[in-house]
C-alpha cells in the first residue's frame, strides 16, 4: 500500500495506470474471458432470475434480522463444539487471532483465500506478533511473494504474466530450472506448500456462508489449499463478516447456484467445503469462529448503503466494468476493488480514506445487470457522491452547480446566459464540443464531452416560426 | 469478549430501528427439481464431470470390481470398504494413518454420498464407504464410485437429501482440483487430487 505521501485518490492512480498498455492488454484479455464463460453459463439457467431475486431477498430477510441470526449461529456453533468470538474492528479480531496462535505456541499459520483478512491487514499483525503467514492459494503466493497487492477479487494476480511469476519463484522458491508454462509454475507452488500443509499446526480462513439453523461454515474454491487448510492442522480460525449470513441450510441451494457462476464461469467451482464445529476424528479439533463487525453495522445503518451487504463476493461487476477493465485494480488502492469497491471501500473504510471512488464509475448498470444478489451499485454510488459533495467545502463545482439550478429556474436568465456563453465558448469549440475553457470548466471537460451552446437555442427557433 | 458481543448487537439493533415493521418475503420462485431422470440423469452427469477434466467409466458392478482391481499401486480406502471395491494393494484407514503416510499412497478408493447431474458434482459427507476427508485430499489419485442410483439432477434436489448428513463434515468435489490464476489458463492438479477417475456403477 502507498504512503499517504503517495498519490492514492483513484484519477491519480488511475492516471498512471491507463499509461501501462501491457496492464490494460492483460486486464482487458482477461476480464474478456471471464466474462464470456460467466454468460455462457448463466445462460444455460432457465431461472437464473429467479435465483437472484431469491439471493437478493434472502440476504435483504437476514440483515434485517441479523441480531437474532447472529445469536442463532452462535448457539448452533458453541452446541457443534466450536468457539465464538466478537470483534468490534479489525485491532480486536487480529489481537483475538494472535492470541489463539500464542496459546498454542504456534510461529507459523497456513491461511486460505480470505479478503476479510487483507481487510483487517491480519498477516501485517501475525508478523508483527513475530508469526509467520503462509498464503496457499496460488494467485496471494503470488501477491505475497513479490511483495505486491491484489488487484482482482477473484484473481489477485490478474496483473502478473508468465513470464513475471516464473522469474518471482525462481527467486524467492531458490529454483535454478523453471519454465513459465502455468502447469509448471503451478507444480512449483504445488511442491513448496506441500510441507507447509502437513507440518504447519494452525490454519486461518475467511467464509462464504455462515449457516444459522445448523452452524455450518462454507467455504468455495477451486485449488484445494482450501480442503487442505481446512482439514490438516489442529487448530482452524475463521474470520467472518458479520454479513455473510443465510439462515438456513437449504438456502445454499441458491447460493452454491448464483455463486459459482457469477464468479468463475463455471457450473460448480472444484471444491466446497462444509463443516460444523468439530467433528471428532476428522479435521481440526479446535475450531474458532471470529464474527467481525468492522464499521458494517454503519453500512447497515444507511438504508440506501446497506444493499452493499448483499455481496458474495462475486467479483462479476469487476468483469464488466468498463472502467475497471481499463485501469486494472491497483487504481481502487483497496482489497476491495472494481464496481463493489466503489461502493463497499468508502462505506468501510471511510469517506476520508475513499472520497474519489464514487466518482470512478460511468454510472453505464452493466454491474447492477450481472450481479448474482441484486445490488443497485448505481443508486449507491450516486448516494456515494452525494456525501462526499455534502462533506466537502467550498467549492467550483459546487458555486457553479448552485447557479446553474437558479439559471434553470429562470427562462429569463436562461436566455441571458446562452447568449453570454455563445460568444464566449468560441476559442474552446471543436467540432461542436467544448474542449478546454478556463477555471472550473476545464477541469469539467478534461474527463466529458460538453456539447458547445448551438448558434440557435430552440426558443429562438420557436419565436422565428410564429 | 461478551462486552464486544453487546456491543454489536446493540449496534445492529440501533441500525434496524428505524425500519419499516413487517417481514422480507423470500422469493422462492426457481426451480426445486431438474427435469432430468433415468439414464438422461447418468448421461448428464458423466457429461459434465468430463468438461471438469473427470475421468469417467459406466460400468456393472462386475466392471467396477474388475476396473479396481486393476489399479496399479498402494491404494488408502476407508475402513468400511466393500470387498469387491478393494484394489490389488491396499490399506485401510480408520485414522490411525498419518498425514505422512496418506502423503506417500498412489491414491484412494472412496464410495460417495450423492452426485449432482447438472453440474458434475460428487458430494462426500465422511459417511458410509468414504472415510475421514484427509484421506480423499492427500493422495494425488482419486477413484470414486457413483451408484448410479446416487445421482440427483439439480443443486436443490442434492441439498434436501444432504440435510441429514449434518453434523459430518461435507465435501463438493467437482472435477480434480484446478486454478486459473496464471494469466487464467486453467491447470489441473494444485493440490488437491490431481486425478478423479469417476466409475458410475449400475443400470439407468
Amino acid at each position: 500500500m502507498a504512503s499517504a505521501a503517495e498519490p492514492h485518490t483513484f484519477p491519480q492512480l488511475a492516471k498512471r495506470a491507463v499509461a501501462d498498455t501491457q496492464l490494460r492488454r492483460n486486464i482487458g484479455n482477461a476480464t474478456q474471458t471471464i466474462r464470456t464463460k460467466r454468460a455462457a453459463v448463466v445462460a444455460e439457467v432457465q431461472d437464473w432470475e429467479e435465483l437472484r431475486e431469491a439471493g437478493r431477498s434472502l440476504k435483504e430477510h437476514t440483515l434485517r434480522n441479523l441480531d437474532r441470526y447472529l445469536v442463532q449461529l452462535e448457539e448452533a456453533v458453541t452446541k457443534a463444539g466450536g468457539q465464538v468470538h466478537w470483534a468490534r474492528d479489525g485491532a480486536e479480531a487480529t489481537r483475538i487471532v494472535t492470541e489463539i496462535a500464542n496459546r498454542h505456541s504456534v510461529k507459523e499459520v497456513i491461511k486460505v483465500k480470505s479478503i476479510t483478512t487483507e481487510e483487517i491487514k491480519l498477516n501485517e499483525a501475525l508478523e508483527a506478533a513475530g508469526i509467520r503467514p503462509f498464503e496457499t492459494d496460488l494467485a496471494e503466493l503470488i501477491i505475497q511473494l513479490g511483495d505486491d497487492v491484489s488487484s482482482h477479487i477473484l484473481v489477485p494476480a490478474i496483473h502478473r504474466n508468465r513470464a513475471e511469476i516464473r522469474e518471482l519463484f525462481m527467486r524467492k522458491l531458490g529454483l535454478a530450472e523453471l519454465s513459465d508454462r502455468p502447469s509448471d509454475l503451478t507444480a512449483a507452488a504445488r511442491t513448496y506448500l506441500r510441507e507447509k500443509f502437513l507440518t504447519v499446526p494452525m490454519a486461518v480462513s475467511g467464509a462464504n456462508f455462515g449457516i444459522c439453523d445448523t452452524g455450518t461454515i462454507c467455504v468455495v474454491e477451486s485449488e484445494g489449499n482450501g480442503r487442505m487448510c481446512l482439514t490438516l492442522p489442529k487448530v482452524l480460525v475463521s474470520v467472518m463478516g458479520i454479513e455473510k449470513l443465510v439462515p438456513t441450510w437449504e438456502d445454499m441451494e441458491v447460493f452454491l447456484q448464483l455463486l459459482p457462476r457469477s464468479s468463475t464461469g463455471e457450473r460448480m467451482n472444484p471444491y466446497n467445503s462444509l463443516w460444523t464445529g468439530v467433528t471428532p476424528g476428522d479435521g481440526p479439533q479446535e475450531f474458532h469462529l471470529v464474527l467481525l463487525d468492522n464499521r458494517r453495522t454503519d453500512v447497515l445503518a444507511d438504508r440506501t448503503g446497506r444493499q452493499t451487504l448483499n455481496c458474495i463476493r462475486c467479483s462479476a461487476c469487476l468483469n464488466v466494468c468498463p472502467v475497471y477493465a481499463r485501469t486494472g485494480g491497483h487504481a481502487y488502492h483497496s482489497e476491495y476493488q472494481g464496481p463493489i469497491g466503489a461502493i463497499l471501500t468508502p462505506q468501510l473504510h471511510g469517506m476520508d480514506e475513499a472520497a474519489s471512488l464514487p466518482f470512478a464509475s460511468t454510472l453505464c448498470g452493466a454491474c447492477y445487470e450481472v450481479c448474482p444478489v441484486k445490488i443497485n451499485i448505481p443508486e449507491v454510488l450516486v448516494h456515494l457522491r452525494t456525501r462526499a459533495v455534502a462533506r466537502s467545502g467550498f467549492n467550483m463545482e459546487k458555486l457553479a452547480m448552485g447557479a446553474a439550478i437558479r439559471m434553470f429556474d429562470n427562462p429569463g436568465l436562461l436566455e441571458t446566459a446562452q447568449k453570454i456563453a455563445r460568444v464566449a465558448q468560441r476559442p474552446f469549440v471543436s467540432d461542436g464540443y467544448i474542449t478546454g475553457g478556463l477555471g472550473p470548466v476545464r477541469q469539467w471537460t478534461r474527463a466529458r464531452d460538453l456539447p458547445a451552446i448551438p448558434g440557435q437555442s430552440f426558443r429562438d427557433w420557436w419565436r422565428t416560426r410564429r | 469478549m461478551s462486552a464486544a458481543r453487546e456491543e454489536i448487537l446493540g449496534r445492529i439493533r440501533g441500525a434496524l430501528a428505524g425500519d419499516p415493521a413487517g417481514e422480507v418475503a423470500v422469493a422462492r420462485g426457481y426451480r426445486k427439481t431438474s427435469d432430468l431422470s433415468g439414464a438422461a440423469l447418468a448421461d448428464r452427469f458423466a457429461e459434465r464431470a468430463e468438461a471438469y477434466k473427470a475421468t469417467v467409466r459406466r460400468v456393472d458392478a462386475a466392471g467396477a470390481t474388475e476396473a479396481i482391481r486393476r489399479l496399479q499401486g498402494r491404494f488408502v480406502v476407508p475402513s468400511d470398504l466393500a470387498e469387491s471395491w478393494l484394489p490389488a494393494d491396499f490399506v485401510r484407514d480408520d485414522g490411525n494413518l498419518s498425514h505422512r503416510e496418506l502423503d506417500a499412497v498412489v491414491g484412494v478408493v472412496t464410495g460417495c454420498a450423492i452426485a449432482i447431474a447438472e453440474t458434475g458434482t460428487i458430494v462426500l459427507d465422511a459417511g458410509a464407504e468414504q472415510g475421514r476427508r484427509a484421506i480423499t485430499l492427500l493422495p494425488d489419485f482419486h477413484v470414486c464410485i457413483v451408484p448410479v442410483e446416487r445421482i440427483v439432477g439439480s443443486v436443490p434436489e442434492a441439498i434436501g437429501a444432504l440435510r441429514g448428513s449434518l453434523p459430518r463434515p461435507l465435501t463438493f468435489m467437482s472435477g480434480p482440483s484446478a486454478t486459473s490464476d496464471i494469466e487464467l489458463n486453467r491447470v489441473e492438479g494444485v493440490h488437491g487430487p490431481r486425478r478423479l477417475e469417476i466409475l458410475i456403477v449400475g443400470e439407468a
